[in-house]
């Protein structure tokens, strides 16, 4: 909660204007009856004039009028404070995602940020909307026909005492239940949706193995057990109305019984007995609404913690113990030294175990292994997108964490595995590589990376509109765009993780050229599944199950190393019967 | 540099629809999840419902008991209210004699019965306890049927709306799997979805809470009635009288509530898109060292957001408070008259109380059906929409003589196959080829040159025009679709697996195979290494569509999954494309062994995948421009030989 104060206090004059115009609203709803209560005793006693009449809807109406007043204003400060909430909580959010480390990054998963900064932000606003506007009023309420029950009869109020917690018991009870039913129910709706949407994008493959029928009766079993699962939760909810009138109704007639006799009596008027009826209904629904309120919140709670949990995520990589806060990569030189690394730091098995490695600058490295044998994992450790556990990696024999992350990776030019270029043009993502590039440094890019024919191909040129995560352009061709990118970045160092995968070789022969004619003073760092792209590379290294076990070059690794001497004849059999 | 404001919004409004499109469901949520429905108007009302009613046939009994049980319930609830009516004034009467009440039609009418039950069980007419106690006693038996009903009501509902929603589901997605392929061509996986989620949860919303709101929303305005104007006509007409003015007051509030709510909902898709896109993507921002320009990016739009939301929640929520305290004021007025009638000795104090009850009683269903028809719009036109995929033609059926087939060979012979996915656009232009069983042949080509849509028209997921393609002599289209499809094994370019266990999706190639044929088929592919290194072997669950196994450890399963089947003809598209060259080169043999027995056509990108075909086609615009084995192909020198000594690019 105190967590949460942050951002209320900037809107505390909201937070509290909001409830106060509520509870202006709630006042007037239980002095309505007691305005009634007035014109019927008066009616009783035969004392009933025009003046009284009048001047009770006179009341009546300013009561109204205010009630008016306190709602709308109640509404406009709760929704002021709420909105506002919501856009700082969400800012900081991003915010705080915006420092965090891959590290970080994967603890939640992309897929999950986004849904926290989305729909659980959401979830909360919703909240706090509801509390300034519902939640207060509902106990308001309460209280207020409590009291106003309590100064017209307090011996009869003994009968909430009993009814009160019975309602609150009987409605407890089954919301408490269904909440059980319907996170069946959710379960069974998700997995329904999951296999309507794995049919349709599987379209072709049931197709083709004629499934049809087989997928039909599949789905028609889920969806009896989602009909079912949805009877059971609904079953148990239908039950709230019926016990809430039994509730209600049975408190009203014991009021009546009750106060029937006090009326005869002589000691109370009729008028009070009937708005003593009304405050009994206005209890208990407040009752109920309260429950429903408790009910909500836990959804909301649950959100407000996924937030929190961003929010409180320290990022784990920081410029904090840099050294050396003004220096950048001048030449490019790298070096692992025993470098250990886990990304489960309680697993035993290291995904990278104690590795050396030297690397010139201006060389050009290929390094080769099968997939999950941690060639990624190796070059991530050079811009630092995640720290070593042992060991250290040097850049110009500069400890990588003494740099500034930002004067280490503007230094460093990398195309991830997963490239992905956002909405806007291409001239916008080419310069996220250097905002402040020229059309010609551009353009150069574009040349060496072999992008700038099909660029050039299109009507709008650089300033074709890419949609999001690039889909109108072909594989190859979003990964041509990736090195360009890189490249604008001019790199000292640069790192390609299988980022010419879909480019056909002869094209990738043309990058190869360009990177050894023109980049020849960059490190390059190359990750490749063909021997072809790396053959002719200063030093291959070959990794397998998070170790090195070869590096020289082409010739000497034939010789040399079994694995790559493997890689090499199943890539290359045909070339050499020919030659 | 950190873009605009308008620029933003343009591109992530758009783009977030699109996101919309692919990932169907709510969309990312907001306070507007309502309005991410697709809302819209429907468009033959009278058409649909009738459609609607069809699908609720053999539940008129329940239908007719649910109104039954309505009517009782709101009968109940105003019985009910005017029993205090006598209450109050007996009550008056006891406390002073001397009044003078005139009582209603049916307060007088109550007022008998009880006093009837009264002189029945020897009480003198004016013992008062006796008179309330039995008043109560009848209360209690009114609410008690009220409770009944209204739960008898609840309970038949539920089973007829569940019982349509199921049979609504079933059919919707038996349709989905008899359309052609073309239909998933020209709709996205999210429009498709949305039809299952958004569109059948109105229906059922509508259905359960609406449908029976309404009805008995309308019950009550006129049991309501009959029972105000008779208890009194004047103050009833000063109830009506505010009832323009509430719709009045309230159509002023919703425009303007929904104008500034379509600003909120561009506001949050932009914000929503943006957020999507940049945290999806944020290791590729860290790389960039990018994060400030997101930030400043991100505060435009988070603010615009702030901006726009304050205006669509505060009209939103104004219209509770304005709506609910204009009926105070028509209650004030009500109250004031009421006293004056009362002088004029025309009101019982009871009535007066009774009455302001039903005041209030009045403008709540007036509201309900206002907010209700909203919701039975929005169910109505999703339900169009899902009886518009219940029309649309599906795959062509068999003709009655339609071939079995039962022992093809795999002799694929096309002959002058010209083929367009849209009319004027060919893609595949006189294509001739013909593949005796156990060939193999290959596809050479660019992107979109038309390979993967040679094999699609072999199995008919779309059906050619023009030109012929037979198998064992016989027109596919004289075949039965089933059977032509079961005898052609497809490993396609996207892997695409299903929830279940990895023994289920190989075995999804043959249902009938045994445990020890999947394994074999596993082996074949050389998959059955890696599944034995998973937690729970052949038996682990794949979520999603295996999102918990690498790209080329899927293909392997595709692989099994087709070498399982018997078919006598086998599609590679891309089979083998993320498998690693050490991998690939271990299938290799299994593949052989595969291929040895099938006609297979092969698509490749690694020119090395291909080179032992019996024929390899190169593909170009749609056309075929070379033919012949890999070592013709070289000796030609044309453009097989260009791409494979890497002079030529393939994009």
């Amino acid at each position: 909660m105190k967590k949460w104060f942050k951002y209320v206090r900037p809107y505390l004059l909201y937070f509290i204007l909001g409830p106060i115009g509520i509870i202006m609203e709630v006042v007037g709803e239980v002095i309505m009856p007691r305005l009634l209560a007035i014109v019927i005793n008066n009616a009783n006693a035969g004392t009933l004039t025009t003046g009284t009449s009048m001047g009770v809807m006179g009341l009546m109406i300013l009561t109204a009028l205010l009630m008016m007043a306190g709602g709308v204003a109640g509404s406009y400060f709760g929704t002021k404070a709420s909105v506002n909430f919501a856009a700082d909580v969400r800012k900081d959010v991003y915010a705080n995602i915006q420092r965090f480390s891959f590290a970080n990054i994967d603890k939640f998963s992309t897929g999950s940020l986004v849904t926290r900064m989305t729909n659980d932000v959401t979830q909360v606003q919703n909240f706090v909307n509801m509390l300034l506007r519902m939640t207060l009023r509902a106990p308001g309420m309460m209280i207020a026909a409590l009291v106003m029950a309590l100064i017209l009869r307090p011996k009869l109020t003994t009968i909430f005492a009993v009814s009160m917690p019975l309602l609150l018991l009987s409605i407890g009870a089954i919301i408490l239940r269904g909440h059980k039913f319907f996170r069946a129910m959710q379960a069974k709706v998700d997995g329904l949706n999951a296999t309507v949407q794995e049919n349709v994008t599987n379209v072709r493959v049931v197709k083709s193995f004629v499934r049809e029928d087989y997928e039909i009766e599949k789905f028609g079993t889920a969806n009896r057990n989602l009909k079912e699962a949805g009877m059971r939760a609904m079953k148990n909810m239908i039950m709230l109305s019926p016990v809430m009138t039994i509730f209600m109704n049975a408190t009203v007639i014991a009021v009546i019984m009750f106060g029937g006799p006090i009326v005869v009596r002589g000691d109370m008027p009729v008028g009070d007995l009937s708005a003593f009826i009304t405050y009994t209904t206005q209890i208990l629904m407040s009752l109920m609404m309260i429950t429903f309120m408790l009910m909500m919140s836990s959804r909301a709670m649950a959100s407000a913690n996924r937030i929190q949990e961003v929010l409180q995520e320290e990022p784990d990589i920081n410029d904090r113990n840099a050294a050396y806060r003004d220096l950048t990569v001048q030449k490019g030189s790298v070096e692992f030294r025993n470098v250990t690394f886990r990304y489960y730091k309680t697993s035993e098995d290291a995904v990278l175990e104690k590795i050396n490695l030297q690397i010139p600058q201006g060389a050009t490295v290929g390094i080769i292994g099968s997939t999950g044998c941690g060639k990624t994992t190796l070059v991530s450790l050079i811009p630092r997108l995640y720290d070593v556990d042992e060991g250290a990696v040097f850049v110009d024999g500069v400890n990588v964490k003494n740099y500034t992350i930002e004067n280490l990776r503007n230094g460093v030019g990398m195309v991830l595995q997963q490239n992905t270029l956002f909405s806007g043009s291409i001239a916008e993502n080419l310069r996220w590589g250097d905002e402040n590039a020229t059309d010609e440094e551009m353009k150069q890019a574009a040349e060496y990376a072999q992008a700038a024919k099909f660029i050039e191909s299109f009507k709008d040129g650089y300033e074709t509109l890419l949609d999001q995560g690039g889909t109108n352009v072909s594989g190859g061709q979003k990964q041509r765009l990736c090195i360009a990118r890189a490249l604008l970045k001019k790199p000292k160092i640069l790192i390609l993780d299988d980022s010419t995968s879909a480019v056909d070789t002869a094209t990738e022969a043309q990058i190869r050229k360009a990177f050894k004619e023109d980049l020849a003073d960059s490190t390059k760092i190359i990750i490749a599944q063909r021997i072809s792209s790396v053959e002719h590379a200063d030093m291959i290294v070959v990794m397998d199950d998070g170790k090195i076990t070869g590096i020289g070059t082409h010739d000497e690794l034939l010789e040399s190393n079994e694995e790559y001497r493997e890689i090499y004849d199943s890539q290359m059999e045909l070339r050499k019967k020919e030659g | 540099m950190a873009r605009k404001l308008e620029e933003l919004q343009k591109q992530y409004n758009s783009a977030s629809q699109q996101l919309k499109n692919m990932r169907g469901g709510r969309g990312p949520g907001g306070p507007g999840g309502m309005a991410m429905r697709q809302a819209g108007k429907p468009k033959d009302t009278a058409k649909t419902i009738a459609r609607m009613l069809s699908y609720a046939k053999g539940y008129g009994g329940r239908f007719i008991g649910v109104l039954c049980c309505m009517l009782t319930t709101t009968l109940t609830s105003l019985i009910g209210s005017y029993f205090m009516a006598p209450i109050v004034d007996r009550l008056a009467l006891a406390v002073n004699p001397n009044a003078e009440i005139n009582m209603s039609v049916f307060e007088r009418i109550a007022d008998s019965v009880i006093q009837k039950i009264l002189a029945s069980t020897g009480h003198p007419s004016d013992a008062i306890m006796p008179y309330i106690a039995i008043a109560c006693i009848l209360l209690a038996t009114v609410y008690l049927v009220g409770v009944a009903t209204t739960y008898t009501q609840a309970r038949l509902m539920l089973s007829i709306s569940q019982n349509t929603i199921e049979k609504i589901r079933n059919d919707l997605f038996s349709k989905l799997q008899r359309l052609p392929v073309r239909y998933f061509d020209s709709h996205p996986t999210g429009e498709v979805m949305s039809r299952f989620t958004n569109d059948v949860d109105n229906i059922d919303m509508m259905i359960n809470n609406s449908l029976t709101s309404l009805v008995s929303g309308i019950i009550t305005l006129i049991g309501t009635f009959i029972f105000m104007v008779t208890t009194n006509w004047v103050l009833t007409i000063i109830t009506i009288v505010f009832i323009p003015l509430f719709l009045l007051g309230g159509g002023a509030i919703a425009k303007r509530s929904r104008k500034y709510y379509a600003a909120q909902q561009a506001a949050l898709g932009a914000l929503n898109g943006y957020i999507e896109e940049t945290v999806t993507g944020s290791k590729v921002v860290k790389v960039f060292n990018h994060e400030e320009i997101c930030e400043e990016e991100f505060m435009l739009l988070n603010e615009d957001m702030r901006n726009k939301q304050f205006g669509a929640n505060f009209w939103g929520g104004v219209m509770g408070p304005i709506m609910g305290n204009m009926s105070q004021i028509s209650y004030a007025v009500t109250v004031g008259i009421g006293g004056i009638m009362m002088i004029l000795g025309k009101l019982t104090p009871g009535g007066l109380t009774v009455f302001v009850t039903y005041t209030r009683q009045f403008s709540m269903p007036v509201n309900m059906i206002a907010q209700q028809m909203t919701t039975v719009f929005a169910a109505l036109a999703g339900a169009e929409r899902v009886f518009e995929v219940m029309d649309t033609p599906p795959e062509t059926p068999d003709a009655e003589n339609a071939d079995p087939m039962s022992n093809m060979q795999g002799f694929v012979v096309m002959k002058d196959v010209t083929f367009g996915y849209v009319p004027d656009k060919i893609v595949l232009k006189n294509i001739n080829l013909y593949a005796k069983p156990g060939q193999k042949i290959a596809f050479v080509g660019s992107t979109g040159a038309g390979k993967t849509t040679v094999t699609n028209l072999l199995n008919r997921f779309y059906d050619i025009e023009q030109g012929t393609i037979t198998i064992d002599g016989v027109n596919i289209k004289d075949i039965k679709r089933d059977v032509l499809r079961e005898k052609i094994a497809m490993v396609l370019q996207d892997t695409h697996l299903f929830t279940g266990t990895i023994m289920e999706n190989i075995r999804y190639g043959r249902l009938d195979a045994t445990d020890e044929e999947v394994i074999q088929a596993a082996k074949t592919a050389s998959a059955h290494s890696f599944i034995m290194r998973l937690s729970d072997g052949y038996n682990t669950v794949i979520e999603g569509d295996g999102a918990n196994l690498s790209q080329g450890q899927r293909q392997l399963l595709n692989i099994a999954r087709a070498a399982i089947s018997k078919a006598p003809i086998l599609v590679l598209d891309e089979a083998t494309s993320s498998v690693d060259t050490r991998t690939e080169r271990h299938i290799e043999h299994g593949l052989a062994r595969l291929m040895n027995e099938r006609t297979t056509f092969i698509i490749a990108h690694r020119l090395s995948t291909v080179r032992n075909s019996n024929a390899i086609m190169v593909l170009e615009q749609g056309e075929i421009i070379e033919r012949g084995d890999h070592d013709d192909l070289l000796a030609q020198k044309g453009r097989y030989y260009e791409l494979y000594t890497g002079k030529r690019e393939l994009a």
